[in-house]
């Protein structure tokens, strides 16, 4: 008989083929370990592991509602402790959940300095409920709710700066992570898990069935937007940027945008082009502030990231 | 004998019940009780985990996992506070975890204001928790001791709310017998929840229903609810035998058996009712009180056995369900609607956003022949 390792989010949930989410959740889950307690936010990672009466998780784990998972997890943390257990808890949620509704309760956790790690899990949405604009889909991005149009391009807005925000609360540790580089997620995901004090995990998880491309394509779409230098792997102890990944040749964003269809629009005019290099000079902003190489049309590397 | 603030004698119930999690966030009335219990923190009389969360949302949210994670909680709130916890009460109550929260009743805005009446906790009547209303200090501290006993039986296993006028309980001085650690002790066991979150032990908790499941959960709720009348009137009968203090756990009745006019009231103006009763009486008009102390679960058969033989109930709503009238009103009509004798049912609402429930006042209540809002000021409304 051949035995696998065990997962401890079980084969069997019900997330769509590809799932960035659901790939990225299993990785952080095995690595922080099964001593854990985790308060979920509503959302795609709760629905679809957690039907009654089945389960995904192999932990311990709660969900009450959508915008208050920091606050369930601090309250979780506050009864162990009285209790004198030292088992570690995460928070998590969605970007709705994180950045929008559940922004409140995750900035009174930190500023109490509660002992929770917070994960978000950031697929730049409302998948859940249909594929709505969030706080953090990006400019441009074609949404439910903010269709590209005849006179729409897409999401007016830019993608909020969650991790600045979180940083003002100067927690103990923080890093951003995507599940395309397994190594670096993992080797994050145990520091967290280690730290003590308010933490924070922000995870790109790109989604097949609301961003636009083939299941297969998920984690080259995940690489792809850390070369493009739109989503930098970083990390921050105690509020201080301590490492970033360099990527020395980066690609134009336009090789992240074009093979997801909420990006289509963009390719399809002249006002498409301009909002392209709006994007551009998001991602060499970006690059900027935390010292990077930013996108030089000069030097290229063929098929980086593919 | 003690001289003590309405919110003093609810603290110190809820420090002698030793919570390990309490979080609250400050409003108007309510903010007196957990400052008295942060005290009690801060001086190590009571050992607990004492949260200063950012919201009524998180306060819920709070004491909701610490619930989960197994151990005793306490919130209270008021007003918008509950309005903007309510999604997290309906939630805990769902979910079938033992918390108990004082409401120290307060109008809703708008407008805005901080004073007495009773429809905050109204509008969360359905959320599946107990609702117990006190009338004055001494009552207010044994029910909160009544609710971490009921909460948590294992047959009930449901939250327990205890609701208290705002200012008119908990910011006055009464004679209060205070509960002593030797009461408690004998009245309520060390609190043992049926799971709890344990890495040893992995549950999961909070699942969600689809259409095959969801309606036998929201049965459960109710089924528990209904549960917990026999574990609340026994919880009673132990109060009364381990401190003299004996409470009819559905309502207090006051001269109703020969009453032609039974005024229904809840909270701190069944106690001035009791005057207007009196005077009444004195008037030639055989006037009864009924006021209930529990409210969820309803106790309508007992209501019907207490009033179907009176002429005229006259029931007093310190809240509105704008466009319908009163609240309580509706349950006492739907209960009596099952008698032979049908009596009149008038609904009067009065007494919102803290106007005095004078005995005048009362005495109009008990005089209203048709559903009225009474004591309205026309000089102000042309």
């Amino acid at each position: 008989m051949i035995s696998a390792p065990l997962h401890l989010i079980a084969p069997g949930h019900r997330a769509c083929a590809g799932c960035g989410l659901l790939i990225g959740a299993g990785m952080a889950t095995d690595a922080a370990g099964s001593n854990v307690v985790i308060a979920n936010a509503t959302g795609c990672l709760e629905v679809t592991t957690t039907a009654y009466p089945t389960s995904a998780w192999r932990v311990p784990w709660i969900h009450s509602v959508f915008g208050n998972a920091a606050a369930v997890a601090s309250g979780v943390r506050a009864a162990l402790r009285a209790q004198g257990r030292d088992v570690p808890v995460i928070a998590q949620a969605g970007d709705g959940g994180t950045a929008d509704i559940g922004l409140q309760a995750l900035s009174g956790m930190l500023e109490r300095r509660d002992d929770v790690l917070f994960i978000a899990y950031d697929n730049e949405g409302y998948m859940n409920t249909g594929v709505q604009r969030s706080g953090l889909t990006p400019r441009d991005a074609t949404t439910a709710t903010t269709p590209a149009g005849l006179r729409s391009s897409g999401n007016p807005h830019l993608k909020k700066d969650l991790v600045s925000i979180v940083l003002a609360h100067r927690p103990t540790f923080v890093a951003t992570a995507t599940p395309a580089f397994h190594k670096d997620l993992e080797r994050k995901m145990q520091r967290a898990i280690q730290a003590k004090g308010p933490r924070y995990l922000h995870m790109l998880v790109p989604c097949p069935l609301g961003w636009g491309f083939e299941p297969d394509r998920t984690i080259e779409i995940a690489r792809l937007a850390v070369h493009s230098n739109l989503f930098p792997l970083a990390e921050w102890h105690d509020g201080e940027l301590s490492k970033v990944k360099r990527i020395a040749v980066p690609v134009p964003v336009d090789d992240y945008l074009r093979p997801q269809r909420r990006f289509k629009h963009l390719f399809a005019n002249e006002r498409g082009a301009e909002e392209r290099a709006l994007i551009q000079r998001i991602a060499d902003d970006t690059a900027h502030r935390y010292g990077l190489p930013a996108y030089d049309p000069q030097r290229t590397t063929a098929g980086a990231g593919r | 004998m003690k001289v003590m603030e309405g919110s003093a004698a609810i603290a110190e119930a809820v420090r002698l019940a030793r919570p390990q999690v309490i979080a609250a966030y400050p409003i108007t009335p309510q903010t007196h009780i957990v400052e008295y219990l942060a005290d009690a923190v801060a001086n190590g009389e009571l050992d607990a985990e004492f949260m200063t969360v950012e919201s009524e949302h998180s306060a819920a949210s709070a004491v909701l996992g610490a619930s989960a994670a197994g151990v005793r909680t306490f919130t209270a709130t008021s007003s918008q506070g509950l309005l903007y916890m309510a999604e997290v009460v309906f939630n805990i109550a769902g979910m079938r975890l033992p918390v108990v929260m004082t409401v120290a009743n307060r109008a809703i805005s708008g407008p805005l204001s901080i004073w007495n009446d009773h429809q905050d906790s109204m509008i969360v009547r359905d959320a599946g928790w107990m609702q117990l209303y006190a009338q004055n200090a001494q009552e207010a501290q044994d029910l909160h001791l009544i609710a971490y006993r009921v909460a948590e039986d294992p047959a009930v296993s449901l939250p327990v709310m205890v609701c208290v006028d705002g200012f008119a309980l908990t910011h006055a001085f009464e004679s209060v017998e205070p509960l002593t650690a030797e009461q408690v002790a004998q009245l309520l066991p060390a609190f043992q929840p049926l799971h709890t979150l344990d890495p040893a032990d992995p549950v999961t908790m909070g699942a969600y229903a689809e259409p095959s499941i969801y309606t036998e959960a929201r049965y459960a709720v109710e089924a528990a609810l209904q549960e917990s009348r026999n574990v609340y009137t026994r919880a009673l009968e132990d109060l009364a035998s381990v401190t003299g203090r004996r409470y009819d756990p559905w309502f207090d009745s006051y001269r109703v058996d020969d009453a032609e006019v039974v005024l229904v009231v809840m909270g701190t103006a069944a106690q001035t009712a009791r005057v207007a009763v009196d005077t009444a009486r004195t008037e030639g008009i055989a006037a009864g009180l009924l006021a209930p102390r529990a409210f969820r679960p309803f106790p309508a058969e007992e209501i019907r056995r207490a009033l179907e033989h009176t002429g005229r109930v006259v029931v007093l709503d310190r809240a509105v369900s704008l466009g319908a009238g009163g609240v309580v009103v509706h349950e006492i009509r739907s209960a009596l609607a099952r008698s032979f004798y049908a009596p009149q049912v008038v609904g009067v609402i009065a007494g919102l956003g803290g106007r005095d429930m004078s005995p005048a006042t009362l005495a109009r209540a008990l005089r209203a022949e048709e559903d009225a809002w009474i004591d309205l000021r026309e000089d102000v409304m042309s």
